[in-house]
């Protein structure tokens, strides 16, 4: 079946959720909304506690109740959500193929968002060796079992070992002790805040080198000290691999977009335009994990564009890739991860960078064609976890016709 | 006709066979197989939970033409004969196969000036259509290829299949055809006697008339359970990376090292799932339980990777994994009968077992014969289709006709390998249902994508956990 809608957003999580509603609310047509999950809402469905603002009255949110609050606010604005509908790819340069229980659709639009998310590299991305036993997860998959299954030593073991730092890992921890399981270490490569891991053991500058066990996970290998020279097992019957994001961009790339080298997610613009006219990319797409909020808040933000391009406005040309110092194949990384967006285009943006690792009160520079264009000392510190927003006048002075814009930072 | 994984096994005459095959790899359930051609009561009996299980689940799924195997073993007929009658029987039930050819790639003079003595070699061994390739044709065919590639032989038939498809298929239209499969069901002694040999399991006694080891990695440990010791087998481990299907695209036919003095070197193939697959390695062990990867292995292979196909590097892992050969240190398999003992030992079979399958188990049926079994006249086996699991076929999500008589196939549960409710259901409730979630992987490709769980891992549980409790419901 074919169909043609105005706008066609891609993934119910924050972002496309809020997309859809600022779009319905201004009057853009029909907004239709695909999820292919069973219910709409996105990552935030299956976190099952505080840690999604508040609501009017001030009563802190859990992960789905903003869910919830998400779908309400997209549908009153008259947005179309659909559950349990795939885009698996692509007819034409605004058209998607739909496979749903209804049967298969050939969608049209003027305008299509992608707001697919990002999800976390397991084990074997990570390329971590050793045997491939059960208990080995995600924390994304852990939040689906518990929330579907409860505790159960079966699903989640005993004995759990987390693999990270961010607040991710946080939330791990927490969602197994709430199962029950004790979390005997949570190992991470770079320093975290020991304070918030509670009382469980929190091993730095180590790594999981290996998996042992036959049928059930049976412990990991532990690979740290100076020069990763010491080595030691924790038996553990489960292990979860937190963080270490990489975006869902599998229609972004089917539909030939280019990706920003540092976050593999879609590079756009300031307002969120991929390099494919009609084609917008919003959320955890473009770069992984940022709170909801922010993800939501780009959501909104890229209504104003895609209004544009509605009632008939171009689409703008001749913008410049962005980007961080690309590393030395076998140097140290760089200090800085990655920044957003991956074009600069003719109006200024606000650009959102992620160190690598924790930086104090670093200088962060901007220039283009080796030309310094910027160069600000920042008053606080960086964390690996944490990005850290610049409002637009940092790219000012951007020549659109020019060169690539590297965004760097020294300490 | 059928399936077992628990309780005590049948008793009395339910317990007597005329063959027992021990060992539901690729080459057992083959054997299987062909035997249920005849008027005979046989038996497949497997140590693990599934069919497939042991070195069968974890090779790099290459169709061998033979063209490379040493010119007059018992090797190389039955790979050249395997070859054929798996291409033929995998159009008939659908296991996936793309005949993409291989190029075996020269970096060095060395190696280019081996290409026509291997080519040589190929038509003794009755391929006689290879052909070199220059460079400049080698980057027309293979635009992502290292520049620093000098030629390449040309071998076409080389294809790649579904390993696990066709255990399957082999093993379902073996019970669909009246043999008995007994799983979770290791043999761990044998009183060989006459009429009948003994077979203890902890799940009861067998008794058969005549007994095939088809056990693997393990045929010398079972040789030792009938009082044979002809060869000792030492496992050889083969480290692999399967990487993304974005990277598919990158690589148009299997790319074979050239083999030099440095050993064999790695290849790079798709895979019929739509990935690209980098191995293996060889690493001589003793330990047969060492199916692990290691770090060093998993850095060798990329290395090595980068150099034929740089852009691999860039795109996510979506599988590590290793498998061993059963190697024996003799350039060729190790098939025996014994007909004093109407025993024969199928061992050996190193790494070209799946490509030869079907054309040992014809051999085996041949010396079952000169042991005196009597095989009886030949009736049709029992009509078999497989769910397709490969991307240059129709997927049922993208089944219009399909999905409208039965929704559950318009619903996608497996993001990544978009994978649907009813072929899960409908794996969970086959001939032989999956013991497992990594069984279900196998039979559907659940699971295995980019995310390994991470999106459809809990509701994937939840369907197979469903249908246990069904089956138990119903028992
Ligand atoms: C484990 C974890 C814990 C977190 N904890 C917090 C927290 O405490 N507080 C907080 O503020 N933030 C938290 N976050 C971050 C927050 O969940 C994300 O920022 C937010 O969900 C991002 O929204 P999104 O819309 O970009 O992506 P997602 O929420 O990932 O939504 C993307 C949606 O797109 C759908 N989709 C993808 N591809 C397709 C397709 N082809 N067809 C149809 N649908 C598709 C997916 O099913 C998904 O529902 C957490 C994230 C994770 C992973
Ligand atoms: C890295 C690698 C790459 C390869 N690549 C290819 C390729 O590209 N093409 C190709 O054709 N071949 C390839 N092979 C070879 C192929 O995989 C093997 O030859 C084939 O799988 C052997 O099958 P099998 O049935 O003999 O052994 P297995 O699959 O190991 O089956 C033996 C079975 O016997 C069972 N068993 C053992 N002892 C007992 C007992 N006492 N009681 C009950 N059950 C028992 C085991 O549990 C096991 O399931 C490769 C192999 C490896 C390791």
């Amino acid at each position: 079946m074919n169909r043609t809608v105005d706008v066609l957003v891609v993934g119910a999580g924050p972002a496309g959720l809020a997309a859809a509603a600022r779009l319905a609310a201004s009057g853009a047509g029909r907004v239709e909304v695909l999820e292919r999950e069973q219910a709409a809402g996105g990552v935030p469905r299956h976190c099952a506690r505080a840690g999604f603002g508040a609501d009017a009255r001030g009563r802190p949110l859990d992960g789905p109740g903003y869910a919830r609050r998400s779908v309400r606010a997209a549908l009153r604005a008259g947005a179309t959500v659909r559950t349990g509908v795939s885009a698996t790819g692509w007819a034409g340069p605004l058209t998607l193929d739909v496979t749903a229980p209804t049967g298969l659709e050939r969608i049209r639009a003027r305008a299509v968002v992608l707001a697919t998310g990002a999800r976390e590299r397991p084990r074997s991305a990570r390329l971590v060796p050793g045997s491939r036993p059960a208990g080995v997860l995600t924390t994304g998959e852990l939040q689906r079992l518990v929330l579907r299954f409860g505790a159960g030593p079966e699903l989640v073991g005993r004995r759990a070992v987390v693999v990270g730092g961010d607040p991710v890992a946080r939330g791990a921890v927490r969602t197994l002790r709430a199962a029950g399981v004790e979390v005997v270490a949570v190992v991470c490569e770079h320093p975290a805040g020991r304070a918030a891991f509670g009382a469980v053991p929190v091993l730095t500058g180590a790594v999981v080198s290996e998996l042992l066990g036959r049928g059930r996970l049976t412990g990991v290998s532990v690979r740290g000290g100076v020069a990763g020279t010491t080595r030691h097992t924790l038996r553990c019957d489960t292990v979860v691999f937190t963080g270490d994001w990489i975006p869902d961009h599998e229609l972004a790339r089917a539909r030939g977009l280019p990706l920003a080298p540092g976050t593999r997610g879609p590079a756009t613009d300031g307002a969120f335009r991929t390099t494919a006219p009609g084609v917008f990319a919003v959320g955890n797409l473009l770069r992984g994990v940022e709170p909801a909020v922010v993800a939501a808040a780009e959501g909104r933000a890229v209504a104003a564009a895609v209004t544009d391009l509605l009632e008939g406005e171009p689409w703008p040309e001749g913008a410049v890739p962005v980007g961080v110092p690309p590393g030395v194949p076998t140097g140290p990384v760089g200090p800085l991860r990655w920044v957003t967006p991956g074009l600069l285009g003719p109006v200024a943006a606000p650009l959102l960078v992620r160190p690598e690792r924790g930086l104090v009160r670093p200088v962060l520079t901007v220039t283009q064609d080796g030309v310094p264009l910027r160069r600000m000392r920042l008053s606080g510190s960086l964390l690996p976890w944490r990005s850290v927003r610049l409002p637009a006048r940092w790219a000012d002075g951007v020549d659109p016709g020019g060169g690539p814009v590297v965004v760097g930072a020294e300490e | 006709m059928s399936v077992t994984r628990t309780g005590p096994l049948p008793a009395g005459s339910d317990a007597t066979y005329d063959v027992v095959v021990v060992g539901a790899g690729v080459v057992g359930s083959a054997i299987a197989r062909t035997l249920a051609r005849h008027p005979l009561r046989v038996a497949l009996v497997e140590a693990a939970n599934d069919v497939g299980d042991g070195t069968s689940k974890a090779n790099t799924a290459i169709l061998h033409t033979g063209f490379d195997a040493l010119p007059g073993t018992l090797e190389a007929r039955l790979v050249r004969e395997g070859y054929r009658l798996l291409c033929a029987y995998a159009q008939e039930t659908g296991i996936p196969v793309e005949p993409i050819g291989a190029l075996l790639v020269a970096w060095d003079e060395e190696q280019r000036a081996a290409l026509p003595r291997l080519a040589e070699k190929a038509e003794r061994n009755g391929h006689r259509t290879t052909r070199l390739l220059t460079a400049s044709e080698l980057r027309s065919r293979e635009p992502h290829l290292d520049p620093g590639a000098l030629a390449a032989l040309e071998v076409p038939g080389e294809s790649v299949v579904c390993p696990w498809t066709t255990t399957l298929a082999y093993a379902t239209q073996a019970v669909r055809s009246g043999v008995d499969l007994h799983l979770d069901c290791r043999v761990e002694k044998v009183r060989t006697g006459d009429p009948y040999h003994r077979l203890v399991t902890r799940r009861g006694v067998l008794r058969t008339r005549h007994l095939v080891n088809a056990c693997g990695l393990h045929a010398d440990a079972f040789d030792a359970l009938v009082g044979r010791e002809d060869f000792t087998v030492t496992p050889r481990r083969g480290q692999l990376l399967v990487f993304d299907k974005f990277a598919r695209d990158l690589v148009r036919h299997i790319l074979l090292p050239v083999p030099g003095p440095l050993g064999k070197g790695v290849l790079i193939a798709p895979t019929v799932y739509g990935n690209v697959m980098l191995g293996p390695t060889a690493e001589d062990l003793d330990d047969k339980t060492a199916t692990g990867t290691t770090a060093e292995g998993l850095a060798g292979l990329r290395e090595q990777g980068g150099r034929i196909l740089p852009a691999l590097l860039d795109e996510e892992v979506t599988a590590v994994y290793a498998g061993l050969r059963a190697a024996t240190g003799q350039e060729d398999y190790r098939i025996a009968a014994h007909p004093g003992l109407r025993y024969v030992t199928v061992g050996g079979i190193r790494s070209t077992g799946l490509t030869a399958s079907l054309a040992v188990a014809e051999h085996v049926r041949g010396l079952l014969a000169d042991c005196g079994l009597g095989l009886g006249p030949e009736r049709p086996l029992a009509g078999l289709r497989m769910p397709n699991l490969g991307e240059a076929f129709p997927r049922p999500y993208r089944d219009a006709r399909l999905i409208a008589r039965d929704p559950d196939f318009g619903a996608i549960v497996c993001h990544c390998e978009r994978v649907t409710r009813g072929e899960i259901r409908a794996a969970l409730t086959s001939t032989i249902p999956p013991g497992g979630l990594d069984g279900l992987r196998r039979r559907t490709r659940a699971r295995g994508g980019r995310c390994q769980g991470n999106h459809c891992g809990a509701e994937v549980r939840a369907l197979f956990e469903e249908h246990a409790e069904h089956r138990e419901g119903n028992r």
